[in-house]
């Protein structure tokens, strides 16, 4: 156990160390140099262009702008080019506000997939796992984009309530009920919108594992038995199949980083997902940087956890 | 021929044997929400086909680009207002199919140009994936256990070097690197053919000694592909890429092959040490005729199914960059742009958002639902279980 979690975590700084030089590489090879994003400004003359370049070492070669951005980033100085401001601590702001989408939609996600899928794998076949397989797949294809503008129509034109933003803009500050619900309302459609392409994912996840329980002989041995059904199916069953998705657990990590741009731009929700949207469109490096590296190490971290935990709860895996 | 198998049923008595590809038919038939996904796809496929051919050239038969001002957002099946509009200008059928968009341009022609668009980008996209899918998962399964040595890794260093330095800029050494280690492959390729005098003295040992198994280097490669998070990646790079529909099934193609190769590498792995592939080598068969001939057929189907659910995810991403304004150039059509010019005025034109919206909801199902369809049919463990 120790030799193998000594070992991974090598192996994940390697990884860590190819994935920082890749990143690096691609936005810095690409066409287009971030010295030029405006042109027409008339502040940009030659002289300020050479002192941005000079402030952001952009005048050495690579391999030094690299050295020196990564050990700004180990230091925690790493400026924004577009502000100045530390890169960092903007992405802390940033990411306190995705995070009560993240946390919502995460518990969405697994609060309601799992009785689908227990359900349809109990009665397969029947009429309630057709449409709930029907259902999930319509919500797997389904452009969030395209979802996300028909529950805006439902809800505006049904509940009369704003959903654009983080709160009504120019709310004031009203008596506390009233902003909790307006909070609250502005919060739920993004994270549902978040959580359905999970829910459809892991409840045929979770469908496919009991069916693949459910076939064992133990099962069949616990039903010859004379076990009741409710029995066979919650404790026998499904103990085992929950077996795979302790390890998901660690797999939801990267999700905190990642954000969705795209849901955060249509309901202009200032997070992580429209903060990297916007650092792409004004050609900020560190930000772009930044947001990669640490969702490396959260993806790593999260196979790493992953691991661990199965290693944990299946005494039958020796890694 | 047909008689001829009826004769032997009833001589016989014994079931003609089935092909492999009517037993496929037969399965499929069976399987409606699968046979439904390859109907639409068909469909699809048509309508894309169609669209390319009346949407393009000098003078189309239902142009894109034709603006009406006086004509815009007018609602579907809505007809053309004869009194303001030059002839040239009218829609082709005298009605608008889909309505108008906020610039009098006839949505259906619009459709029908993104048709195209979302096609090929699954397919092209894919079609990369699934390459270097093969290519890698093949390497590593089939040659795994061989070792890459020092000088072939300096080498390649050395290329790449020399190939970085040339696209920033540094012509003169990155000429020169790539000049030396193209002369060292020249070179190692003519030691290969014989002309070895001689124990090669101690030092130079330390170059020929093997590093790492090729295996390990693209699992690892995988593995660093994986910790990109994808959208984002592939964000990035449209972004600094210049506009255009290439760039993006090459960037799709190039971040979405990980899945593939994992696959292909794992039935490699199993299959090499089944007998076939042992009498094969027997025989003589070369390394090449066993992988393409042998392994790769029977390695396809998780590949297939993949590759299935992999367009639809393709085409969903397309329509997520057009949706966020990179990719295609402006005048072009394709359903996430369309889509995303109308969300201004959702309110008051939603058949901007809806049409778009659910022309691409049913393409992407129909994608899934053949694969998953594909994936059990294919599968015989799981067939008999539902």
């Amino acid at each position: 156990m120790l030799s193998f979690i000594g070992r991974s975590i090598i192996q994940k700084i390697i990884t860590l160390f190819f994935v920082s030089v890749v990143s690096f590489l691609i936005i810095h090879l690409a066409p287009g140099k971030p010295s030029q994003v405006d042109p027409l400004n008339p502040k940009f003359t030659p002289e300020m262009v050479e002192r941005f370049r000079k402030e952001f070492h952009l005048d050495k070669p690579l391999y030094m702008q690299y050295t020196y951005f990564y050990r700004d980033l180990f230091t925690g100085k790493t400026l924004s080019w577009k502000d100045n401001q530390s890169v960092l601590k903007k992405i802390w702001e940033r990411f306190l506000n995705s995070l009560p989408l993240f946390i919502v939609g995460t518990i969405l996600t697994w609060t309601l997939s799992f009785p689908i899928g227990i359900r349809s794998a109990i009665f397969r076949a029947g009429f309630y796992d057709r449409s709930s397989t029907l259902f999930s797949y319509l919500l797997i294809s389904i452009p969030g984009f395209f979802f996300a503008y028909i529950l805006i129509i439902f809800v505006v034109n049904t509940f009369h309530v704003p959903v654009i933003g983080m709160e009504t803009f120019g709310i004031g500050d009203p008596p506390w009920p009233r902003w909790f619900m307006d909070r609250v309302w502005h919060l739920l459609i993004p994270s549902v919108l978040g959580a359905t392409g999970g829910i459809a994912i892991l409840s045929r996840y979770v469908r496919s594992q009991m069916l693949e329980v459910e076939s064992q002989d133990y099962v069949r041995t616990a039903r010859a038995k004379g076990v009741p059904d409710e029995q066979v199916h919650y404790k026998h069953a499904l103990r085992n199949a929950l077996l795979p998705f302790v390890t998901m657990f660690g797999l939801i990590l990267p999700g905190l980083i990642g954000g969705s741009v795209i849901i955060e731009s249509i309901f202009s929700w200032p997070g992580m997902g429209r903060m990297a949207y916007e650092a792409i469109l004004a050609r900020d490096y560190p930000i772009i940087l930044t947001v990669n590296f640490i969702s490396a190490v959260l993806v790593l971290a999260g196979t790493f956890v992953s691991d661990v935990l199965y290693m944990v709860v299946d005494p039958r895996i020796r890694l | 021929m047909k008689t001829g198998t009826k004769n032997l049923l009833q001589d016989t008595g014994v079931v003609p044997r089935r092909s492999r590809f009517q037993d496929f038919w037969r399965l499929l038939k069976g399987n409606s929400l699968a046979f439904a996904g390859l109907i639409i796809f068909v469909l699809f496929f048509c309508t894309a086909l169609a669209g390319l051919m009346l949407t393009s050239g000098t003078k189309p038969v239902f142009d894109p680009a034709m603006v009406r001002l006086q004509e815009k957002l007018r609602p579907p099946l809505s007809s053309a207002n004869l009194e303001t509009l030059r002839p040239e200008e009218l829609p082709r059928l005298g009605v608008y199919l889909f309505g108008t968009d906020d610039l009098g341009r006839d949505v259906f022609a619009r459709m029908l140009q993104g048709a195209w668009v979302s096609l090929t980008v699954g397919f092209v996209a894919v079609g990369i994936a699934v390459l270097i899918g093969i290519l890698m998962g093949g390497m590593s399964g089939y040659f795994g256990q061989n070792h890459v040595r020092v000088d072939q890794i300096l080498a390649a260093i050395v290329l790449l070097l020399g190939g970085g330095l040339l696209t920033v800029g540094t012509i003169f050494s990155g000429t020169l690197l790539l000049l030396i280690g193209g002369a060292y492959i020249v070179f190692s390729l003519y030691c290969k053919k014989g002309l070895r005098k001689g124990p090669l003295p101690k030092w130079m040992k330390v170059f020929f000694a093997g590093a790492i198994s090729v295996d390990t280097l693209i699992m690892r490669l995988v593995d660093i592909m994986l910790c990109f998070p994808s959208f984002f990646l592939i964000l990035t790079v449209v972004a600094l890429l210049p506009a255009s529909i290439y760039n993006i099934m090459i960037v799709i193609g190039l971040t979405s092959w990980m899945g593939t190769t994992r696959f292909v590498r794992a039935e490699f792995l199993s299959l090499r040490e089944q007998d076939f592939v042992t009498a094969a080598r027997a025989l003589g068969v070369s390394n090449w005729r066993i992988i393409l001939r042998h392994m790769i057929p029977n390695a396809i189907a998780p590949v297939l199914v993949s590759a299935t659910i992999g367009i639809a995810t393709a085409i969903l991403t397309e329509a997520g960059l057009s949706f966020l304004g990179f990719g295609v150039p402006p005048p072009h059509a394709t359903w996430g742009n369309i889509l995303s010019d109308g969300k201004r005025f959702i309110f008051d034109a939603p058949w901007l958002t809806f049409i778009p919206g659910i022309a691409i909801l049913i393409v992407v199902l129909c994608f899934n639902l053949f694969g998953e369809g594909l994936r059990d049919i294919l599968n015989p463990k799981l067939r008999e279980r539902y």
